[in-house]
């Protein structure tokens, strides 16, 4: 942390996007986390995808809950929605919000313990209903507000700063979230935002749940020697599986391409993502052969990084339960309550 | 929709483990920067670097700061000796040079800040002057000429026990500081005041003595060197039609110094200056205070080629002078021996003013004209037999390095040297000369200089704590409050800048950006987390691949298209084989990327240039 705010200076070469602002303008207050951590990072790579995709700040809602993966949202946006709710319950918030204005642009940020721990059967609801929004893990393995302790991600093996091993199970969230349906699961690495900004990008534009687990290295508890989350191992052991890049423009895809050369997919609002393939016999669109694939990896210890699994043909939480188009602060007061006459004519349907 | 991609044919063997495989041994390309040159650092500091004298101005800005005016006097003296003096009159090359001026509109208030040292440091600092032995050395030197360049030399060889005679022409000491400059810019108590320490120091200062024979000097007078700062004393003339034919056109110079010594107490009312420089601005402001009512400054170009500093114009046009673009002069009109004006050729010039085209031909009235183009050296005094080699325009050959001129023992600096400057480059001639002066009596090499070198220091107090204001402070550069316009004109000698105000001055000191606390990188600590390059608010940091300094300023966070600034390049980084590029820039200096950095591989560090004086090698310099 800080004692002087961000200087208020800007680089002359700072391009404002279409609604005029320049990236400073997507920033929040000044980051009360430990210098280094990786979360800051995740952070600045949100900063980056909003102001990129010229979403205007006041239309978006940013939700979490405890932890200090749950502290950022005070850190990008100062213009947006927030709510910062009670340990492990973002998803049933962001559900409710998103119920009563399906209009705003929804992002949360949650961590390995919010996520995993006490809030792991709200995510499985979440991604159940296939809930609108951006969901996102900031994954560090270690309880770091509460000094160290092992997290419900902990690689089996993978020590503590004091040296202590752990040997229960983790709950890979990629693997939670694959089985339990989710139609747009990425794995990314703070220290890399060249491949988190497009895999942000593509899963805000995705129409249901997207599922971004990002490796985020606790600078302070858990990057050091024997650790499977620190910046050398991450590193280490990180394996692209797709390189992709996030393509706005709605654009008709009609060429072909030969193998192993760069391929567009086109999400629902027409715009599109660019795969370059860098493993063997990958397919982001077969749940299955992803399953059984990322349960190998598992096994060897890789960390397959990239969108991992996609399908657009899923229905969001809206159409399946087919409400109203828009926001209900926009229905008439009159429709929201029809009045007693209604209400009995309702009831008496039932009797 | 059936999303459907096909597999690559890349296997992964091929690809190794993508872009972070982890290296061992990484071979760099391209050498990384070399910081421990002191000039790689002292180049960022941009105000000290353009500073002929290399005054350390952000380590006496931060004493400004702290109250300590003396030691900023002080720290001040020590490069460029006449700090009173130039906070009122420099040319001021390290204000275009500032990086504030580069991230917000205006500079740093450089010269202004200096005065505010020397307006309020001790009375009595005669304690903290070099001491002088009373055990001489033996050797005598002789310096021509009592101007900056001559009082320099002399400060610096005093201490070392140098007996030095400086030969004046004129009856006071100073050179142009004290005839040309006037005294509404430059009170005389100032002058006396720092010209005065180093006449104490034990000058045998010789008044009245004008040199007319070199070849006697150096055959008679029993100096082991001789210094020539004699300046540049000879005003340019204008040889058209009419030029001799009255006697209300002057020379710029000598009519500035026939001003100061009270010769001359008046003009007339209607006055032409001609030529645009800082010369030209003080004889159109002086005439405003000796009678003239309609004032004309007369330029050839466009004004964004006049040679007067910005600052001076607006001075001289507050004062109501008007300042007439695109005008040469053609003639002097004079009727029955009385001068009526002059004839004007109207020019309209191309696009980067190399070529004009004429328009017309004017005539504007005046009742006196003064000639401000120019100045030169002039040295009849100097026999030509006798070993000293002249070029083609009648100055002396002098070596750029040494200051000696083809005799051996005869060194020149100041504007006598190469042409009219300067007081501070004056000031940096003297030192150089007086380095290559002791060489020379000490029987050691004048051309092997004395090399530069640097201490740097870690800042870092605590955590986030800093021994330096970091902050960024958004205030304005604080206007110079002048005299009334009614009230100034009533004296030659009222100076018209009042000085900073306590609290102008409070607001102006945290303008600086402390550009000698540097960013100071240890590539092993790295590991690569990004935090700095988050952090920092004006895009300086990138972490990418290596590559050719041309490639890599093209695809940095914000591309770096400052050639004059510098990158910073490191080793390549532990973790992914990459390298940290820093463009100077606009580095705010704000210490956040330090902060942010876990392992500080990222240090704040002050910068201390140690500047190598005649007598002390570098190595000894005290920070």
């Amino acid at each position: 942390m800080s004692y002087i705010r961000k200087p208020a200076v800007r680089h002359p070469s700072l391009q404002p996007n279409k609604l005029g602002l320049t990236v400073r303008d997507y920033e929040g207050a000044m980051s009360t986390l430990c210098a280094g951590c990786g979360h800051d990072s995740i952070t600045a790579a949100i900063i980056r995808t909003f102001y990129e995709m010229d979403i205007p700040p006041h239309r978006v809602a940013k939700l979490s809950g405890i932890g200090c993966s749950s502290k950022t949202p005070t850190y990008f946006i100062s213009g947006a929605h927030g709510f910062n709710s009670a340990h492990g319950r973002m998803a049933a918030i962001a559900s409710g919000a998103n119920a009563a204005n399906r209009d705003l642009c929804y992002i949360g940020v949650s961590g390995d313990g919010d996520s995993l721990s006490i809030g792991l059967g709200h995510l499985c609801h979440a991604i159940r209903r296939n809930l609108h929004m951006l969901y996102i893990i900031e994954n560090n393995g270690v309880y770091g507000l509460t000094k160290g302790q092992f997290s419900a991600s902990t690689d089996i093996g993978s020590k503590s700063k004091k040296g202590e091993v752990n040997t229960m199970p983790p709950i890979d969230p990629v693997l939670v979230a694959i089985s339990q349906g989710a139609s747009f699961v990425a794995r990314g690495f703070s220290g890399d935002k060249e491949q988190l900004v497009p895999l942000l990008k593509t899963g805000l534009h995705h129409k249901g749940f997207a599922l971004v687990d990002v490796i985020s290295p606790c600078v302070t508890f858990n990057d050091h020697e024997g650790s499977t989350k620190s910046y050398v191992h991450t590193r280490k052991h990180a394996l692209p599986l797709l390189e992709s890049d996030f393509v706005p423009m709605a654009e008709e895809i009609t060429i072909s391409y030969p193998e192993g050369e760069a391929r567009t997919v086109r999400l629902h609002d027409g715009s599109t993502v660019r795969f370059r393939k860098v493993a063997k016999d990958y397919d982001p669109t077969d749940r299955k052969a992803v399953l059984a694939y990322l349960e190998e990896q598992q096994l060897s210890g890789e960390i397959p990084t990239g969108l991992l699994f996609i399908d657009e043909e899923a229905v969001e939480m809206h159409e399946e339960a087919k409400t109203v188009d828009g926001p209900l602060t926009d229905v008439p007061f009159s429709d929201l309550c029809p009045g007693s006459a209604a209400l009995e004519k309702l009831m008496s349907a039932y009797r | 929709m059936r999303l459907y991609v096909t597999v690559g044919a890349v296997s992964r063997a091929q690809r190794g483990r993508g872009q972070f495989e982890t290296r061992t041994s990484y071979e760099k390309t391209v050498p990384p920067t070399n910081v421990n040159n002191p000039s790689y650092f002292h180049k960022v500091v941009d105000c000290q670097w353009a500073c002929p004298a290399h005054t350390n101005v952000p380590e006496y800005i931060r004493l400004i700061a702290q109250g300590c005016f003396t030691e900023a006097y002080m720290l001040n003296r020590k490069s460029n000796v006449f700090p009173g003096i130039l906070g009122r009159t420099c040319d001021r090359p390290c204000e275009p040079a500032c990086r504030r001026g580069r991230v917000e509109e205006k500079p740093v208030a450089i010269c202004r800040l200096k005065r505010v040292a020397a307006d309020h440091r001790d009375d009595d600092i005669k304690p903290l002057l070099p001491r002088v032995p009373e055990k001489k050395n033996g050797k005598r030197i002789a310096c021509i000429g009592a101007g900056p360049a001559s009082l320099t030399v002399a400060n610096d060889l005093m201490p070392l026990g140098y007996e030095v005679t400086i030969f004046e022409k004129l009856a006071v000491p100073g050179g142009l500081m004290r005839s040309n400059i006037p005294s509404f810019r430059l009170p005389q108590r100032v002058l006396d005041d720092e010209i005065g320490m180093i006449l104490d120091m034990g000058v045998d200062i010789r008044y009245n003595s004008p040199i007319s024979s070199m070849k006697a000097l150096l055959d008679e007078g029993g100096f082991d060197a001789v210094f020539v700062g004699s300046g540049a004393p000879k005003g340019k003339d204008l040889e058209i039609p009419g030029r001799h034919d009255s006697d209300k056109i002057y020379i710029g110079i000598d009519w500035l110094t026939s001003v100061a010594f009270g010769h001359i107490t008046e003009i007339e009312e209607r006055v032409l200056i001609i030529g645009v420089g800082n010369t030209a601005m003080d004889c159109c402001r002086t005439s405003a205070r000796l009678g003239g009512k309609d004032i004309k400054v007369m330029a050839r170009r466009p004004r964004a080629y006049f040679k007067a500093s910005p600052w001076e114009l607006e001075d001289a046009e507050e004062e109501n002078v008007q300042i007439v673009i695109n005008h040469a002069p053609k003639s002097f009109v004079i009727e029955d021996g009385k001068l009526k004006g002059m004839m004007f050729d109207r020019l309209e010039w191309n696009g980067d003013a190399t070529k004009s085209t004429l328009i017309d031909t004017v005539f504007i009235p005046a009742d006196a004209v003064i000639l401000a183009i120019g100045q030169e050296g002039a040295f009849p005094w100097i026999e030509r037999d006798i070993g000293i080699e002249f070029d083609k325009w009648g100055m002396a050959k002098v070596d750029k390095k040494t200051f000696m001129c083809t005799r051996p023992g005869v060194f020149f600096g100041g504007d006598a040297a190469w042409g009219p400057e300067n007081i501070i480059w004056a000031v940096e001639h003297g030192h150089q000369a007086a380095i290559s002066i002791d060489a020379y009596c000490q029987g050691a090499s004048l051309t092997e200089r004395p090399p530069e070198g640097m201490n740097l220091l870690s800042t870092k107090m605590g955590i986030h704590e800093w021994a330096y204001s970091n902050d960024y402070n958004v205030a304005r550069r604080q206007k110079m409050v002048h005299v009334d316009l009614a009230e100034r004109f009533k004296q030659m000698n009222i100076e018209v800048e009042t000085g900073f105000t306590p609290e102008q001055t409070a607001r102006e000191v945290e303008r600086c950006l402390n550009c000698d606390v540097q960013t100071v990188f240890s590539t092993k600590k790295c590991i690569e987390c990004d935090a700095c390059i988050d952090i920092c608010p004006v895009l300086c940091l990138t972490i990418t691949k290596d590559g050719e300094e041309s490639d890599l300023r093209t695809r940095l966070s914000a591309p770096a298209k400052n050639l004059k600034q510098a990158i910073y390049t490191s080793e390549a980084l532990p973790q992914t084989g990459r390298v940290m590029v820093k463009d100077e820039d606009l580095c705010v200096h704000c210490g956040l990327c330090a902060e942010r950095c876990p392992t500080a591989a990222w240090d704040m560090q002050k910068f201390d240039l140690l500047k190598p004086y005649a007598g002390t090698p570098a190595c000894e310099v005290k920070p």
